[in-house]
């Protein structure tokens, strides 16, 4: 059975679409935004993560490392190194769990499993699964099993997507899925360039097709300051998703920094390193657009 | 609140809680004076009586709600009949840091001279201890097991609606009846009843004295009281306190007046466990809202204010001092009476109503240390009475808890109880069932399942003392699987269960012998009709529980020894180890070992992941206690049951109990209720909860989940939503109770540093809320540790 590249599975995940949900978390996007929340979901490949919270410096990674002898200096190994081919020895050693391998290689039966473990929760409130990422059409072969499996146990789903996917593979996905969030960074195809290192022209026209075959879409901004909360850029975005009468929410997801600590675990540079969030006046402010628009909008999920 | 209840209540706050020696006089003074001449019943009925008559009687500034258990809001008597308190015990209750009660010199002087000089030997705790074997005293010292009984009272029950349509008189009109039914011709326990019922019905008397001393003082009062307002107040109360308790009350002030008057009754004839609680007063005080504002004789603000007042009366009493192993294993100031909100009524109809709104407002807005509350949520509640309790909860008061009405009625019902008993029934203390007004429910004292491990590990000896506590089990290189390991652990489970309940036994028969309950007889089915003290078994039904601590503790450490020392080592993540080597590294409390308990730690199967390998070692150990303990008759035609709650308990257990295997080190605190080790649940509370609700919640008396979330995840209204729904789910699958602590680690570590500034913050504890800045250190450190449900 074909299997995905999975980098989390969040139950009691209560940001991704109505009721009480899991997420899960497939490895890979094609965006490469500034501000990323989840920078461990960003490439296609498995990578080590150090909690440096949880070390306690014992260096047993040290002493489990097949390329010990290329290691400089002593104690506890770094995120990265060159010769490191991911054989998990100095994770299997770590006893607190500080080293961690971020993707595992699961099947379509062992998402599901987890998934289903829930299942009184998601009826209970009217919840059920999302798919998220990095980008989970990139894995769509997987996702598109993943959700059959899940809609043939009842379950009602989602797909957050970043948008930037040849249609036929997002086309594929629309039978299968019962609402889309559906992220919009910005209007202006420079500022996206600029921030997300890719062209929306693509995003936005498979939003406006997406729109035409599918009625639950849920557009995700989030919200950074100085890069795309200014009034005109605001506006723009009210002004699409008020155009599209298959949006029936949109959710203003406010900047936080544990983007930031992530990226450090993974031997990063965090790109926005000294932003602040958002406060309640940028709130006010974001929000008045898409009210006057007559929009469902809310901050967070 | 108004201007009154602002100052009552902060003058609640502000008292410092102090000893009061004015019970300890009356009653030695009695006793001296009356050895011999009655019979037990009659003997403590007329005590009682003696301390009505004589005790003072206080009626503060601007109170509507009259009474006190001492001379002042906030003093507290001793029951030197119970626990006769050494000096040295009186000093410490002085100068102990936490949960201290002032002690004045003429105390201690009475206490020299009169009180110690009569009780010592006398008192029950004196006499249990001469009769208690040395298996059980040892097993007692080591930390095995706790007792309630030896400094406090059984009691634990709950009153249901008898008060409101029945007064003394009528009570005393059944207790005639039931005397006249006697038959001395061929009952030969006719005597022993008539003394009984006499006792009953001089209880009666007391408290109709008791009450008319209250109105006789208020017109004293109002005589010379100048400002009219007042003066009006003051009739009013002297109006109530001659109508109730002596007949039913009419109106919803003489409603709280007649219960708050029973409270005091109870708490002052014996310091029983629990205080006393009113029950569902919601449905109780309904039926006189109603007509009050029909009537026009009632607004709802005077029902809020005069609620209110109730409220500050329980805040005024603190608990009954406890010293030693009492005070360690409920170290609170804290007395239980748990209000319970919405339910079932009798008829399996919705209990909440228009009262349950009033009193999540009041609670909310007055957020004082007691009483408790707990909203009875059933199938059939309105999602708009949880969401507004949880609301309350999301302040971070830790009030209401949460209950599972549904659930709580089929416990009941497995206990063979009728099922309007059941629907009339509900929670008090921490998280127990009971059939309100109809049943004496008693717990005797917690069960430390973890030292029973620990001794299973060395061949029942207790590895801090080397004494041979319990029997030879074998040693640890003898067992070649868990299950050798779980059968020998289940021997000494059974040979320390037998040993608390032959103990516990005999103080039950001491306590109906010798220590009988007149009063609270009384109030509760049927002691009158049978003629039979509460506690000589007159109740309807009759339940005694023993509550096991360190659930989640033992499955860690029982998953541990799976993992390292029997699995195959392809299957398992740790490496291969012998039990008796892992034995001698806990003996060495992982001195030097720090790579191998960080292991245990983190790399184990833990409870509370909703992970089958550990949550199937955590039924074993439930069912195993569950067989060994359920159905085992009581001394009082009732039987024993389990229950899953700890109260400060697991810490104190903690502190007698060595490193384990789950990688907790010596004297660190145990798991508590059935929550899961204090940080092993990483999968956030659906997986909690999922862990929590594969044990069957109705074979049980009780269990008590504690989640803490922060605020962040629960006060924007889909939060609040999701919120609910999570408590319907775990409810779904017969959860019995979940509370949440809504604060932040933060805001902990400030309260640590400066507790000054945090006198007000407080926390749900296990089953109950406590003020932070009074937790033990140890305590506090936990409530931090628990995981943090953080945002996702």
């Amino acid at each position: 059975m074909r299997r995905g590249l999975v980098f989390n599975i969040q139950k009691y995940s209560v940001q991704d679409g109505p009721g009480i949900r899991t997420t899960v978390f497939l490895k890979g996007c094609p965006l490469r935004c500034v501000w990323c929340h989840n920078p461990e979901g960003i490439a296609s490949e498995r990578e080590i993560v150090v909690l440096e919270t949880r070390c306690i410096a014992c260096a047993e990674c040290r002493r489990a490392c097949r390329f010990t002898d290329e290691q400089p200096g002593e104690g506890p190994l770094p995120a990265l190194h060159a010769s490191c081919d991911l054989c998990g020895r100095c994770v299997e050693a770590c006893p607190t769990q500080a080293r961690q391998i971020i993707g595992k290689e699961m099947t379509v039966d062992q998402v599901l499993r987890v998934v289903l473990e829930d299942r009184l929760f998601y009826e209970e409130s009217g919840g059920g699964v999302t798919f998220s990422g990095g980008e989970p059409l990139l894995q769509a072969d997987f996702l598109r099993q993943a959700l059959a499996a899940c809609k043939g146990h009842g379950l009602k789903t989602a797909v957050d997507t970043c948008g930037l996917a040849a249609w036929e593979q997002l086309a594929s996905v629309v039978p299968l899925a019962d609402l889309f969030l559906f992220d919009v960074k910005f209007v202006s195809d420079a500022k996206h360039r600029q921030y997300t290192g890719v062209s929306n022209q693509l995003i936005l026209s498979n939003l406006r097709r997406l729109a035409r075959v599918h009625s639950s879409i849920w557009i995700r901004v989030p919200l950074i300051p100085g890069l795309n909360d200014d009034p005109p850029e605001l506006e723009a975005i009210a002004g699409l998703a008020g155009s599209i009468p298959s949006v029936r929410q949109v959710n203003l997801l406010p900047f936080h920094r544990t983007g930031m600590a992530k990226a450090r675990r993974l031997g990063r540079d965090p790109v926005l390193a000294d932003l602040s969030p958002p406060t309640q006046d940028g709130f006010s402010a974001a929000l008045a657009p898409f009210q006057q628009r007559g929009l469902l909008v809310k901050i967070g999920g | 609140m108004t201007d009154r209840t602002a100052k009552l209540r902060r003058q609640s706050l502000d008292t410092p809680p102090s000893i009061s020696c004015e019970r300890a006089r009356l009653i030695t003074e009695f006793y001296q004076a009356n050895q011999g001449r009655y019979s037990t019943p009659v003997m403590r009925a007329m005590a009682f009586l003696h301390l009505c008559r004589h005790k003072t009687i206080y009626l503060g500034e601007d109170e509507l709600i009259v009474g006190e258990r001492g001379p002042a809001p906030k003093a507290v008597p001793t029951f030197p009949e119970l626990t006769c308190h050494s000096l040295e015990d009186l000093k410490i209750l002085n100068s102990r840091p936490k949960t201290w009660y002032r002690v004045d010199d003429s105390c201690l002087k009475l206490y020299e001279e009169v009180v110690i000089p009569y009780w010592r030997g006398r008192s029950m705790r004196d006499r249990m201890f001469e009769e208690l074997p040395s298996e059980w005293k040892e097993a007692y010292a080591a930390g095995i097991f706790t007792e309630f009984m030896e400094q406090r009272a059984p009691g634990h029950t709950v009153l249901d609606d008898k008060i409101y349509r029945k007064g003394m008189v009528d009570f005393k009109r059944d207790i005639a009846a039931a005397i006249s039914r006697l038959d001395f011709l061929r009952d030969p326990e006719a005597y022993a009843k008539r003394e009984a019922l006499k006792s009953f019905d001089i209880a009666c008397d007391a408290l109709m004295l008791f009450a008319a001393r209250h109105a006789a003082r208020a017109r004293e009062m109002a005589a010379a009281e100048t400002r009219p307002q007042r003066r009006g107040e003051l009739l009013r109360i002297a109006e109530v306190c001659e109508r109730v308790p002596a007949q039913a009350p009419r109106n919803f002030h003489e409603a709280l007046q007649y219960y708050w008057f029973c409270h005091l009754g109870v708490i002052t004839e014996l310091n029983g466990w629990d205080s006393f609680n009113p029950g569902h007063l919601d449905q109780h005080l309904l039926p006189f809202y109603r007509q009050g504002l029909a009537d026009g004789s009632l607004t709802p603000d005077q029902a809020r204010e005069l609620l209110e007042c109730f409220f500050i009366k329980f805040n005024n009493h603190p608990a009954p001092p406890k010293v030693g192993v009492t005070a360690a294993e409920s170290g609170t100031y804290t007395d239980f009476a748990n209000i319970n909100l919405g339910g079932l009524l009798p008829d399996g109809s919705d209990g909440s109503n228009e009262i349950t709104h009033l009193l999540l407002d009041i609670v909310d807005e007055m957020h004082l240390l007691q009483p408790s509350t707990n909203l009875q949520l059933s199938r059939k509640t309105p999602d708009a009475i949880l969401k507004h309790a949880l609301q309350v909860v999301g302040r971070g008061y830790g009030f209401p808890s949460l209950f599972n009405a549904d659930a709580v009625v089929e416990e009941q019902l497995r206990q063979g109880k009728s099922l309007e008993d059941a629907r009339a029934g509900g929670c008090s203390g921490c998280v127990e069932v009971g059939a309100f007004g109809k049943e004496a429910y008693i717990l005797t004292g917690y069960f430390n399942l973890v030292k029973v491990l620990e001794l299973t590990l060395h061949n029942g000896v207790d590895p801090r003392t080397a004494k041979q506590l319990g029997p030879h089990t074998g040693d640890p290189a003898a067992f070649r699987n868990l299950d050798e390991l779980f059968a020998a652990f289940r021997r000494q489970l059974r040979h320390f269960l037998d040993i608390k309940i032959a103990g516990s036994r005999l103080i039950e028969r001491m306590y109906a012998d010798h220590m009988p309950a007149p009063f609270l007889s009384v109030l509760i089915d049927d002691c009158i009709q049978k003629g039979r003290d509460y506690n000589a078994g007159g109740a309807r039904y009759n339940n005694t529980f023993i509550q096991m601590v360190g659930l989640g503790s033992i499955t860690d450490c029982l998953s541990a020894i799976q993992q390292a020392c029997f699995d195959p080592v392809e299957n398992g993540g740790g490496p291969r180890l012998a039990l008796p080597d892992l034995v001698r590294r806990l003996d060495a409390n992982f001195e030097g070992d720090e790579v191998l308990r960080q292991r245990l730690v983190n790399r184990t199967h833990k409870y509370g992941n909703d992970d089958d390998y550990a949550d199937a070692l955590m039924l074993r150990v439930f069912e195993a206690c569950f067989e060994e303990v359920d159905g085992r008759p009581d001394a009082r035609g009732g039987h024993y049951r389990v229950e899953m709650l700890p109260t400060t308990c697991h810490v104190y257990f903690g502190s007698v109990t060595g490193a384990m295997p789950d990688g907790r080190k010596a004297g660190r605190p145990l798991s508590e209720g059935i929550s899961p080790v204090q940080g092993a649940d990483r999968r956030g509370p659906t997986a909690v909860i999922k862990s929590a609700a594969k044990m069957d919640h109705v074979k049980t008396g009780g269990t008590l989940l504690n989640l803490k979330f922060s605020p962040g995840l629960v006060n924007t209204e889909p939060g609040l939503e999701k919120w609910a729904q999570l408590v319907r789910s775990y409810f779904r699958m017969d959860g019995h109770h979940v509370q949440f602590n809504i604060v932040r680690a933060d805001t902990l570590r400030q309260a640590q540093a400066d507790p000054e500034s945090h006198r007000d913050l407080i926390v749900r504890v296990a089953g109950y809320s406590d003020y932070f800045c009074d937790l033990s250190p140890e305590l506090q450190e936990e409530i931090i540790a628990r995981t943090e449900h953080a945002g996702f």
